[in-house]
C-alpha cells in the first residue's frame, strides 16, 4: 500500500511516517552529493547564508547522468548515503532539513540527529535509475554548476517511489552492518 | 603482422561504452529473474521487480541502467602479431571512451587528482586499462564500467596459510555483512586468491567478468563458490540491504600460485547492474 506525500514537510508529517511504509513522493526536492554537502557545511561553519533554503525540504543524494534530447533528466538513482554522514547532522540541525533520500544505512550520529530534530530517511532503489527518472518532471541547476553532476539541482517529482527506511522514532530496517 | 587502425579501435571502444551502459547482460538478467522467482520476502520481490523493470526501460529507450556509468575499466588482450597504426592502444581506448561517454549521455565521474582539487576531467578519462599480450593477431577489448558505490565496499586482506579455506570464507562473508546495502545488492562477488597484494585485487576484478551461472572449471573452487554463495545468501542482507534471500547472484573465484608465506585474498563487489561488453577486432 503506497501512501502519497508531498514536500515541504513539517514535524507532524515526519512523525506520521514509520519505517517500512512505502510512499509516493511529489513536490520539489533538492539534490546534493559529497562535494555540495561540503560546501554547504563550510558556509554554515562560517556563518554565511546558504544558496538554497532547506527548511522543510528533502535532499536527494544523486548525481544524475546528462539528459538526452527530449528528456528532462538522465538516469537518476540514489548514491550511497554514508558518505554524507559527516555532514547530515549539521544540515539537519542548522537548516530545518526534514528528509533525506539515498541508499544504504546511516551512522548512529545521523540517526540520533534525525530523532532529535524530526527528520526521515527514505530509501530509493539503487540501480533503478532509468525507472526513477520517470518520476522526475522538471530539473534545473540551482548552484555549484562547476561541480558537474554534483551541482545542486531543483527537481520536481511526481509519485517518486520510496521506502521509509529509518524513521524519526528510532526504527531502522537495514540488515548487515554497512 | 596485422595492422589495426587507431580510428577503428576508437570507434569500437565508443560503441562498447554505449552497449555496456544501456544493456544489462543476458546472463545477469536471467539470474535476476531466477532469484526473483525463488525470493520469499515481499519487500525484496518489489526491489527485484524494480531492477527488472529498470533494465527493460534502459534497453528500450537507450538510457543508462544506472546514473553512475562508472570508471571505465578495460581488460585488453593484444595479439603479439598486431601493430596499431596511428597511435598507442592506450590513447585509442581513452579517445574512444571520451567519445562514447559524450555521445551517449553517460555521466562523467572521474576527477583529475584523488586528493588535491578533485576537478572533474569532463570526459570520464583516463580509463583504467589492463593490458595482456597474447599470441595471435587479434585484439580483444572488454569494458566493465564500475560504479563507485560497490567499488568502495571492496576489501583485500593478506591472510596467512593457516587461515585456509575457512579463513577465506569468513573474510568474504564478513565483507558482505559489513557492506550491507551500500554496494546495491544483489551483488556479484568477485574473489581473487593468491598471487601478490596487487595480483589478488586484479584477479578479483577479473572474476566479475565470468558469465553468471557458469561453473568454475576447477572442482575445488566450484565447490567453494557454491558454499560461499549459500553463506552469503543466508545472511539475509537482501536486495538493497533491506532484507531477503537474494544478497548475491553469483560468487566467482580466480586463483593464482603464491608465496609460501602468503594467502592474499581480495573481494571485489559488483552491484546488480553488472555491466560488461566485449569486442574482438
Amino acid at each position: 500500500m503506497n501512501i502519497k506525500i508531498s514536500t515541504p514537510f513539517d514535524d507532524a508529517a515526519i512523525m506520521a511516517l514509520t519505517a517500512g511504509q512505502q510512499v509516493l513522493l511529489s513536490g520539489v526536492i533538492y539534490t546534493a552529493r559529497d562535494a555540495a554537502h561540503k560546501r554547504l557545511c563550510d558556509l554554515i561553519a562560517n556563518k554565511q547564508p546558504l544558496p538554497v533554503d532547506l527548511k522543510g525540504a528533502a535532499l536527494y543524494f544523486v548525481g544524475p547522468s546528462p539528459p538526452k534530447p527530449g528528456y528532462v533528466i538522465g538516469s537518476a538513482g540514489p548514491t550511497t548515503s554514508y558518505r554524507m554522514d559527516a555532514y547530515s547532522p549539521i544540515l539537519i540541525e542548522h537548516t530545518g532539513l526534514k528528509a533525506m533520500i539515498g541508499k544504504g544505512n546511516r551512522s548512529p550520529e545521523v540517526q540520533k540527529s534525525m530523532q532529535q530534530y524530526r527528520c526521515v530517511y527514505f530509501a530509493a532503489t539503487g540501480g533503478a535509475a532509468a525507472l526513477i527518472a520517470k518520476s522526475i518532471v522538471k530539473c534545473e541547476v540551482v548552484c555549484y554548476e562547476d561541480l558537474g553532476p554534483e551541482a545542486i539541482h531543483r527537481l520536481e517529482v511526481k509519485d517518486f517511489p520510496l521506502l521509509v527506511a529509518i524513521d524519526c522514532h528510532g526504527n531502522n530496517l537495514y540488515k548487515g552492518e554497512g | 603482422m596485422r595492422y589495426i587502425e587507431f580510428k577503428e579501435i576508437e570507434c569500437a571502444v565508443s560503441e562498447l561504452c554505449i552497449t555496456a551502459a544501456y544493456d544489462l547482460p543476458a546472463d545477469v538478467l536471467a539470474s535476476m529473474k531466477k532469484y526473483r522467482k525463488e525470493e520469499s520476502s515481499e519487500r525484496a520481490k518489489m526491489f527485484l521487480d524494480q531492477c527488472l523493470q529498470n533494465a527493460a526501460i534502459a534497453a528500450d529507450e537507450r538510457l543508462p541502467l544506472c546514473q553512475d556509468t562508472g570508471v571505465a575499466v578495460y581488460f585488453v588482450e593484444l595479439g603479439e602479431d598486431v601493430k596499431i597504426r596511428g597511435g598507442t592502444i592506450y590513447d585509442a581506448i581513452n579517445s574512444g571512451t571520451a567519445r562514447g561517454y559524450h555521445e551517449s549521455y553517460l555521466r562523467k565521474s572521474i576527477v583529475d587528482d584523488p586528493l588535491f582539487g578533485r576537478k572533474n576531467t569532463g570526459d570520464n578519462t583516463p580509463a583504467v586499462i589492463h593490458l595482456e599480450i597474447v599470441s595471435g593477431e587479434q585484439l580483444k577489448i572488454t569494458l566493465a564500467p564500475k560504479g563507485g558505490g560497490s567499488e568502495n565496499m571492496s576489501q583485500i586482506k593478506m591472510l596467512t596459510p593457516q587461515a585456509g579455506r575457512a579463513g577465506v570464507i569468513d573474510f568474504v562473508v564478513k565483507s558482505i555483512i559489513e557492506a550491507g546495502g551500500n554496494p546495491c545488492p544483489p551483488v556479484i562477488v568477485g574473489i581473487g586468491i593468491g598471487g601478490s597484494f596487487e595480483k589478488a585485487a586484479y584477479l578479483a576484478k577479473k572474476a566479475l567478468l565470468r558469465e553468471v551461472g557458469s561453473i568454475n572449471p576447477d572442482p575445488n573452487y566450484a565447490e567453494l563458490e557454491n558454499e560461499i554463495l549459500k553463506r552469503v545468501n543466508a545472511t539475509q542482507v537482501g536486495p538493497q540491504g533491506l532484507g531477503g534471500d537474494t544478497t548475491a547472484l553469483a560468487v566467482h573465484i580466480e586463483h593464482f600460485p603464491c608465496h609460501i608465506a602468503s594467502l592474499p585474498t581480495a573481494v571485489n563487489l559488483n552491484c546488480h547492474a553488472a555491466r560488461h561488453a566485449t569486442v574482438t577486432l
